[in-house]
């Protein structure tokens, strides 16, 4: 009988051993939950974040770039220091900062190594590094900042800074994650999908204290980091910084085109600011100031602030007016029966003329046969359609339209129609006598210096242009844009301009803007008085040169400085002969519009709060806490804020 | 005749041959464990585990031929001096032993630990043969012939105890199963493993829920059974059953809420739900889970197991090597694994109940359910349906010890088993 029992015996066994295949099948082939994806501790994404795309001028010197610095990493349970003391010193910390850094990254691990101090500059890597050798349980890590070639072209290239939450919800293709950098403004915003490369991922296998144990099969399944596309800018950096001296103690714009092409050579956005504070780890308190600060220098006025045009509007009058054919090269005009005031002037029996001494009621005539240049008897009526047909010929040159420039925020300005008249005083209520202020340029028009300079380059070119862009070439290829190789033609044919370049060359030479002809290169120019509410007149100008073989094209707006030839003309034609010869003859006007203020003129509403900068790189230690107090080296025109 | 015959002729090669494949897949799970993507060692490489487990390997077959090379009566003859001197190195080793993880039971030959615990089943399953060789004895009908045998395994458990092994100490319960064979009423191991079942579900579930249950289970019983039952007794005898289950379950509900402090209780309740405690003693249930979990049905492939590497799954080459079979191969290795072990022990089972005296009858038995025993907790546990109890993995767990009692216990019955043909019939 006992022998029997073997049977139970043996039944037992086999039960124990199919209860624990069925046990072993449910947790390897059944449930999900242990697949290697949700619950591996052992395997780590890790991103590779790949090296921003750097930024050229037009002639290779790097504009944008990264610079390399140093995060020191603290690995708790490793630190030996010795002599405390010596080693904050070293580091330019206090001992309290000290044991409160290692606190923080002890709650996070004691194993791994995390944040101690961050972006520390090449200069303080060379002079701790060989000093950091006696302390165990520290280390670098390599990063990397966002630096700009000096206190110029802010707005222009805009700035990164970490993705904000919003921007993070609201993004289309889910690719930043939290804490990623991104190109808030300007040109890094614009092109940042090209800029940002592509990020790799690795993943890597690490033991139960978070160390690094290698590859996860062998790299096969990592993607590597590609860095981002470099960028061909057309800026000549030394105009840009020339231009930018030009600009001190100034409120306004400068844009330059090469009129062939439509490369931006130099783009003033004044003030201006020094983009390197916005790249450091005191962004917020950077950008706060700037934001507060009432002359707004994160405006980025040659895309945004819109001018009356003054008197330059009258060259698109003339143009107009030419093709038109309601004057001819030698119509002359005179000051009888005019609404509008004039200088005192000799006088103008050609539109060349008409131009060099800028009549306001040669324009007025001029503008009053454009609008009734139709064979309507109600006058009524008549501007109605006179006006319309005008507006569609001055849209040809860009005016009242968006560029298409690679700037954010590009504003179209205002080129009233009839819609916009009906609007003000009703259909068929407004005739030519409520818009003749048009004529000079006054009024409803607004335009803002972009724009502007692009009329300048249509002139150049006797007709045509292409959309002005600060970037022509995408990575190795120098890939063009294809927007910007079209050529947009004006509808004015090229033998319309040859009045007004000589009217404009006399302008220069003997007209409003004579105190400011360069010896030796033929510059056009036309000076503009933008009236405005606040404060004095807008000083404006408008100019390419040479002549013969336009290379610049260009527009100067300076704020509450008067008439045209007092500020806006002699800046213009400095930089046209620094860009054209590298020198500058009169040196006396140099020095006067370098150290001319015309900011004083400007009208605030409150006084600004001082800015921060960063000062690592010249301190010996590294501050923790930013400190406020007023950068050093503050570009001069925000000295005085 | 019986001299002069080969011995490998009546060895039992089925049980040889998976002997054979168990140290061979447990030698390549230890270099799994151990190998480091880093180095790259090899796996022959004695700085490693799989390196120095290769060297017992090749002392073991030394120490086997010895075994089969030696009288078969040598065994049965001294099996009380061997048990004499295991509880004598036992003793040694409370004073003498070397410190090694906490527990005092090394005893160091040079370059060379042994573990006298590990050889303490060998001893006490000799002596328990030995003692029930005698025909006279006989478990089914009288009570005194207990005492012998409850002295052979109390005296070397104190022993144990007292030098921090007990998960040794536990693998005398697997000489219940030889008691059951030999005569043991089954009524016992029937309380054993219900009162065992009932502690468990006490625990887990609410008492109430426990009570209704037996009471519903108790009239189920009741109604079915004859009515001649019933009146000889049987409704009283099954009422009382039931009452008594439900005092236990509402016994342990008042034991684990009153009496134990609070740290105890989680003591307990940690081995029925390692997630209670992740960080803790749950943290290898939990990992061991992972790894085994994250084989899939095939497996990483060999050396390509993450959890296993890196410290997730402690002790991966010792007591849970069974993690890195399940990790790296799949729910197709551990099955080939979990197939050989029933094998084995079905195997020697045959092989005991074929056996002419009764002395190899018991020791095959013995061997059998140590062996059993082992698979069924060290297993268990890495499946996270036994507690965590640190015994090793016969055949694949990394030591030296463990490797040589487990060959030593297996060989002694391979040997007596070869010369079952020319021994006559005592029992």
């Amino acid at each position: 009988m006992l022998e029997n029992r073997r049977f139970v015996i043996i039944g037992f066994f086999t039960l124990i051993g199919i209860i624990y295949l069925f046990r072993l099948f449910y947790l390897q082939v059944l449930d999900e939950s242990y697949s290697i994806e949700s619950s591996s501790n052992s395997i780590k994404r890790v991103i590779e974040v790949p090296f921003r795309g750097q930024i050229y001028d037009r002639n290779g010197k790097l504009i944008v770039y990264n610079t390399p610095v140093y995060d020191l990493l603290v690995t708790p349970n490793k630190v030996k220091v010795d002599d405390t003391l010596r080693f904050c010193r070293v580091l330019g910390i206090e001992r309290r900062e000290f044991d409160s850094l290692v606190n923080a990254a002890s709650s996070y691990s004691r194993n791994k190594p995390s944040l101690f101090l961050r972006q520390l500059s090449k200069e303080d890597f060379a002079s701790i590094q060989d000093i950091m050798v006696d302390y165990s349980g520290f280390e670098f890590a390599k990063s990397s900042m966002r630096t700009y070639k000096g206190a110029t072209l802010a707005n222009t290239l805009g700035y990164v800074s970490e993705i904000s939450k919003t921007q993070l919800a609201k993004q289309e293709e889910p690719y930043y994650r939290q804490s990623d950098y991104i190109g808030q403004t300007g040109i890094e915003k614009i092109y940042e999908n090209e800029l940002r490369g592509k990020r790799g991922t690795k993943f890597i296998m690490q033991n139960v204290s978070g160390v690094y144990k290698g590859a996860w099969k062998n790299g096969e399944l990592d993607t590597m980091a590609v860095a981002g596309e470099n960028l061909y800018s057309g800026i000549d950096i030394d105009i840009q910084q020339y231009a930018d001296s030009l600009m001190v103690n100034k409120v306004g714009s400068i844009v330059a085109i090469e009129p062939k092409t439509g490369q931006i050579l130099s783009m003033v956005s004044a003030p201006t600011y020094d983009p390197n504070i916005l790249a450091t780890r005191f962004f917020s308190k950077n950008y706060t100031a700037l934001y507060r600060n009432p002359y707004k220098p994160l405006f980025n006025r040659p895309v945004m602030a819109s001018y009356r045009p003054g008197s330059t509007f009258k060259l698109i009058q003339a143009l107009i007016g030419l093709q038109e054919g309601v004057i001819t090269p030698n119509s002359g005009f005179t000051h009888a029966n005019c609404p509008i005031g004039c200088h005192v002037h000799p006088g103008t029996p050609t539109v060349a003329l008409g131009v060099t001494h800028s009549c306001n009621p040669y324009f007025y005539n001029v503008f009053r046969r454009i609008i009734y240049n139709n064979k309507i008897s109600n006058t009524f009526k008549a501007s109605a359609v006179g006006l319309d047909d005008w507006h569609d010929k001055i849209s040809k040159f860009g005016i009242g339209q968006q560029l298409g420039i690679d700037l954010p925020s590009e504003r179209k300005g205002n080129l009233p129609d009839k819609k916009y008249y009906d609007k003000i005083y009703g259909e068929n209520r407004w005739k030519f006598s409520n818009i003749y202020s048009l004529s000079i340029g006054e009024g409803e028009i607004l335009i803002t210096p972009l724009k502007m300079a692009n009329v300048a380059a249509i002139i150049a070119n006797k007709g045509y242009y292409y959309t002005p862009h600060v970037i022509h070439g995408i990575g190795e290829k120098k890939t063009l844009k294809p927007e910007f190789a079209i050529r947009h033609e004006t509808g004015v044919a090229a033998h319309n301009f040859d009045p007004v370049i000589e009217g404009m060359l006399g302008a220069v030479e003997g007209g409003t803007a004579r105190r400011s002809r360069v010896e030796g290169i033929s510059i056009a120019g036309k000076t503009g008085t933008s009236q405005n509410k606040r404060g004095m007149d807008h000083s404006i100008f408008i100019a390419f040169a040479p002549v013969e073989d336009p290379k610049i094209a260009i527009a100067v707006f300076v704020e509450n400085a008067g008439s045209g030839g007092q500020a806006a003309a002699p800046i213009a034609n400095l930089i046209i002969e620094k860009y054209l010869t590298r020198k500058i003859t009169n040196k006396a006007l140099e020095k006067r519009m370098m150290e001319a203020d015309f900011m004083k003129n400007v009208i605030l509403p409150a006084p600004p709060k001082p800015i921060v900068k960063d000062t690592t790189k010249r301190r010996q230690g590294i501050p923790m806490v930013p400190i406020e107090k007023p950068m050093p080296k503050v570009i001069n025109w925000l000295k005085r804020f | 005749m019986e001299e002069g015959k080969p011995i490998t002729k009546n060895v039992d090669w089925m049980v040889v041959l998976i002997y054979i494949a168990c140290l061979g897949i447990g030698w390549v799970n230890i270099y799994a464990a151990v190998y480091n993507p880093e180095t790259h060692s090899s796996i022959f490489d004695l700085s490693n585990n799989a390196g120095k487990q290769l060297m017992w390997i090749g002392t073991t077959f030394i120490l086997i031929i010895c075994i089969l090379v030696i009288d078969y009566k040598f065994y049965e003859t001294f099996s009380f001096i061997i048990y004499a001197i295991v509880i004598f190195l036992l003793v040694v080793v409370l004073f003498a032993g070397s410190n090694i993880n906490g527990s005092r039971s090394w005893i160091k030959f040079g370059a060379i630990s042994l573990q006298p615990a590990q050889f303490a089943n060998l001893a006490v399953s000799l002596a328990i043969s030995k003692y029930l060789s005698d025909p006279a004895i006989s478990l089914s009908r009288k009570l005194k012939d207990y005492y012998p045998i409850l002295g052979i395994i109390i005296l070397p458990s104190i022993l144990i105890l007292l030098s921090n092994e007990t998960g040794s100490m536990l693998v005398f319960a697997s000489f219940a199963i030889i008691l059951y064979r030999e005569g043991m009423p089954g009524f016992i191991p029937a309380i054993g493993i219900i009162s065992a079942a009932l502690l468990i579900i006490s625990l887990l579930y609410d008492s109430w829920y426990i009570a209704g249950a037996i009471i519903v289970i108790a009239g189920i019983v009741i109604w079915l059974m004859p009515v001649m039952t019933r009146r000889r007794g049987g409704l009283v005898a099954t009422i009382l059953i039931a009452f008594v289950m439900i005092s236990i379950v509402f016994g342990v509900d008042f034991f684990m809420n009153n009496v134990l402090q609070k740290h105890q209780r989680g003591r307990i309740m940690v081995l029925l739900d390692p997630d209670s405690d992740p960080r803790g003693i749950g943290w290898n249930v939990i990992q061991s889970k992972i790894a085994i979990g994250s084989g899939g049905f095939t497996g990483k492939g060999f050396l390509q197991g993450t959890q296993t590497k890196f410290d997730f799954v402690p002790e991966q080459s010792t007591d849970f090597i069974f993690c890195t079979v399940g990790e790296e191969h799949g729910f197709i290795g551990t099955a080939v694994v979990v197939t050989l072990f029933i094998l084995l022990i079905s195997r020697l089972v045959i092989l005991a109940e074929r056996q002419r005296s009764r002395f190899a009858r018991v020791y095959g038995y013995c061997v059998a359910g140590i062996f059993f025993f082992h698979f069924l907790v060290n297993i268990g546990m890495t499946i996270g349906l036994m507690p965590v109890i640190g015994i090793p993995l016969p055949f694949f767990s990394y030591g030296g010890s463990s490797l040589w009692s487990f060959s030593v216990l297996l060989f002694i019955f391979l040997k007596i088993d070869a010369q079952r043909p020319f021994t006559l019939s005592r029992g």
